[in-house]
């Protein structure tokens, strides 16, 4: 193992202290809906000021972690994916809660994060530098196509309903052209309203269409949140042990693509948990059952979303080039301490680089005990909390979420519009992920067509662009499949049927 | 845990206990100004070059003056939400926000966007990244004229990264075109991040980015040309647009802005504080050795500066078609 010496730098009892207390306060900004990764990083930045560089990276990277696996309790337990990140963990999480096995769902998600962090903190350790090369390899076309792609997961995800899928996904697509443009910078659909002017901020639109609508049903029925077992099943850990290793080569599967996907700057935790989840269901036995409260659709999301951690320090480290939000604000805070990122980082300061990631390692290990402390409290609390007093909880933490993310109290009425809207498409068998996914991935396709179609009619190589390179090739296959596979399955049971039928 | 969990809601909770406190006291003009923590928006996200700046400068701040910078983010459009709710806030001193140009010059002429440039009151520019051409390092582009003969021979095909429409970037690709006597393509990016990643992935053949990417990217980038008076500090081989025979002085200008209402002495004296950050001497090392280059425009001869790069800016920006 590369700069194993490091190891014993990273085990200091300040380090140790930190890796767990970052690891704590981020699983609990994460699961609040609204409080995201990258206001918790930012929030610490005057802190690490005085500290070592290496232990302030200790700090934010356990934070981080913290964060992006504390997404998943409200995904669970509130069906509101707390982070971008967390949104395929609503598929399965909140069903499964929904039958009373809250508690299980927690725990593997437990687990499935850790293994996720500790496969994107392994390939950092090792493989740093030449995956480097892989964010270079993404052009403008190729993030085209894998937001295409992603967009083709909406016909995977929405088994007979494919019709109101496009649907949502064509009202995502416009709402993500409110506002300025990222690219052009004209300014759409506004209607003269400054309110629209910053566009609709993606996690309030995910708290508003996932939250709001749970929230009117709460009030609207007499039911109980979530069904409660009488006898109280602990951790449940052994069970969760024994799917999870029942499960190891999806969560193997789904780590690799999360540290891939996380490498690439501008793609993000929503992209790695969404291909992860739906090349789960594709090579699973149990694919019929994903999105009823299929365990491995949560592992599949969770280790793919923590796998991006370690992923995305990749550029960040060795590029300067931050892969994810968070890594743009511990980039910076890393510029002022005078530290400089690039592939010199790695060699002339082994030191900072070396202990930190063995601090990140740490992290995500101390994240297996403090997460399932936590989780249980979490999940206790929500099940015992009578609805009286989770209602108006919940729907005040959204607001003040809402509003913390751009200081903006017009993100907080957005938010509730979106919420109203949503509860009411939900009536007409509409669901948010769809719409979400339009939210998300429309501003990453615009901006990857409007890039390649500029530098391909310059070089007057239009097709060659977006045809002619390999990463878009095999994107463009994986996107034809994805597309064609409900329809290949059904013809493929349809013959099989025909087969029986003989 | 508990700590640590207040900390996580600081940024709401600063903005909301300084908007009180400041009810409570009403408008202290005491000699003692800044008596309590000052409030810092920055209309952008985390992570940028205008929060990195204010990182520096808040650790100055502290040591100057006693008193903590709080540091709040309020990004959208591009930085028009923050400005168009600038002259709403409380104008006691204690709130103030960054300011970038061309932004504050651009925006309001594209459409409304909720402000004028006139509606802001800046009390002091303290620095300019300063806009540079730059290739990968292992582009046969060596210099300007290498890049200025390439397109010439090939019209319309030298694609040029940069962050965003109407920036810096872009609206000095504008005018150098028509200074060269060129046709470049611009291809824009969001953020400069991602218009380096292009360049040193080699999407793109060159960019226009800024003396921080030659900073940030040593070694893996070189510096053909940078816009500036006199040649950067940190860069002393690469020549100025100027020495090359062309007129062109640009980059993007960081400076505070106050709400309207603030009192003039209070404008004064933040404007003095910020100076006297500016003026010290490892602040303008550290400033530096990122790329920047420091700039001192005080809050008396702020106006005639920004109406002097507004003139520049409008007429690159109509050129572009940026201002229809």
């Amino acid at each position: 193992m590369t700069g194993l010496d490091y190891l014993w730098q990273a085990l200091t009892p300040l380090n140790l202290l930190l890796a767990l207390a970052g690891v704590v306060a981020g699983t609990v900004i994460g699961s609040l809906p609204g409080l995201t990764a990258t206001m918790a990083v930012a929030v610490l930045v005057p802190i690490t000021f005085s500290m070592e560089p290496a232990s302030a990276l200790i700090l934010m990277g356990a934070i981080y972690t913290g964060a992006i696996y504390g997404g998943a309790y409200s995904a669970i337990l509130l069906n509101t994916p707390g982070t971008p990140s967390a949104i395929a963990t609503t598929f399965d999480g909140y069903p499964m809660a929904k039958r009373g096995d809250g508690d299980l769902a927690i725990t593997l998600a437990c687990i499935s994060s850790v293994v996720g962090g500790l496969v994107g903190a392994a390939f950092l350790l090792g493989l740093a530098p030449p995956l480097a090369e892989v964010a270079l390899a993404f052009g403008p076309v190729e993030y085209f196509w894998l937001a295409v792609f992603g967009l083709t997961l909406i016909s995977a995800l929405s088994d007979g309903n494919l019709l109101k899928g496009l649907i949502g996904a064509c009202f995502g697509l416009l709402l993500a052209c409110i506002g300025v443009a990222e690219i052009s910078a004209d300014i759409r659909f506004t209607f003269g309203s400054q309110v629209l002017l910053g566009g609709i901020e993606t996690v309030s639109a995910l708290i508003g269409l996932y939250c709001i609508p749970v929230m009117i049903d709460l009030v609207a029925t007499p039911d109980r949140h979530l069904k409660v077992t009488t006898e109280s099943k602990g951790f449940r850990l052994r069970e969760a042990l024994a799917e999870s290793w029942k499960s190891k080569f999806n969560l193997v599967r789904s780590s690799v693509i999360g540290t891939l996907v996380g490498i690439l700057p501008g793609a993000g935790g929503s992209i790695a948990g969404l291909v992860a989840y739906s090349e789960a269901r594709r090579s699973s036995k149990r694919s019929e059952s994903f999105g009823t409260g299929e365990p491995e659709g949560i592992q599949a999301t969770e280790s793919a979303n923590n796998a991006t951690v370690g992923g995305g320090f990749i550029p960040t480290l060795v590029l300067g080039i931050p892969g994810t939000p968070p890594d743009a604000v511990i980039l910076g805070a890393l510029l002022i301490q005078g530290v400089r990122t690039g592939p010199s980082l790695f060699t002339e300061n082994g030191a900072i680089v070396y202990t930190f990631i063995y601090g990140l390692i740490l992290a995500t290990v101390l994240m297996l005990p403090a997460g399932l402390i936590i989780g249980r409290y979490a999940y206790k609390s929500i099940i015992t909390i009578p609805k009286a007093l989770l209602v108006p909880t919940v729907a005040f933490m959204t607001m003040i979420g809402t509003y913390a993310i751009r200081n903006s109290i017009s993100d907080v009425v957005i938010m509730i519009v979106l919420g109203v809207i949503g509860w009411f498409l939900n009536r007409f068998g509409f669901s948010p992920s769809p719409i979400v996914l339009g939210l998300i991935l429309g501003r990453i396709a615009e901006q990857g067509f409007v890039q390649a179609w500029t530098i391909g009619a310059a070089t007057e190589d239009l097709t060659g662009m977006f045809f002619g390179r390999p990463i878009s090739l095999v994107i463009i296959a994986f996107t034809l499949v994805s597309l064609f596979y409900p329809l290949i399955r059904k013809r493929w049971s349809m013959t099989k049927g025909a087969v029986n039928a003989d | 845990m508990d700590i640590l969990r207040k900390i996580g809601v600081t940024s709401v909770a600063a903005a909301l206990s300084l908007a009180v406190s400041s009810l409570v006291s009403g408008v202290p003009q005491a000699q003692a100004f800044p008596d309590k923590p000052v409030n810092y928006i920055i209309p952008f996200g985390p992570g940028g070059e205008s929060d990195i700046t204010a990182r520096h400068q808040q650790s100055f701040f502290k040591d100057k003056f006693g008193q903590d910078l709080v540091i709040a983010y309020k990004p959208g459009g591009g930085g028009a939400v923050g400005w168009s709710q600038l002259n709403g806030m409380i104008g006691d001193g204690y709130t103030m926000m960054g300011i970038n140009l061309p932004h504050i010059v651009v925006k309001p002429l594209q459409k409304d966007v909720g402000f004028k440039t006139e509606d802001i009151t800046g009390v002091y520019m303290f620095h300019y990244t300063p806009d540079a051409v730059v290739v990968n390092a292992n582009s046969d582009i060596k210099s300007l004229q290498d890049l200025i003969d390439y397109a010439k021979a090939n019209p319309g095909k030298l694609t040029m990264s940069g962050s965003g429409k109407g920036t810096a970037n872009h609206l000095a690709q504008v005018r150098f075109d028509k200074m060269a006597g060129i046709k470049t393509t611009y291809v824009a990016f969001k953020g400069t991040g991602k218009a380096v990643a292009a360049l040193l992935g080699d999407q793109v053949k060159a960019e226009w980015g800024y003396t921080s990417v030659g900073a940030k990217h040593e070694g893996k980038v070189r510096l053909l040309a940078v816009a500036m008076e006199e040649r950067h500090p940190k860069f002393p081989d690469v020549p100025t647009f100027k020495e090359l025979g062309f007129d062109l002085v640009s980059g993007a200008y960081r400076g505070i802005a106050v709400p309207k209402s603030t009192p003039e002495e209070v404008r004064v004296k933040l404007s003095e504080m910020i100076g006297e950050i500016n003026a010290d001497p490892e602040f303008r090392k550290r400033m530096e050795n990122d790329g920047m280059a420091l700039l001192d425009v005080g809050y008396k001869d702020l106006d005639a500066f920004v109406a002097e790069q507004a003139k520049a800016y409008e007429a690159a920006a109509r050129e572009a078609g940026v201002i229809k």
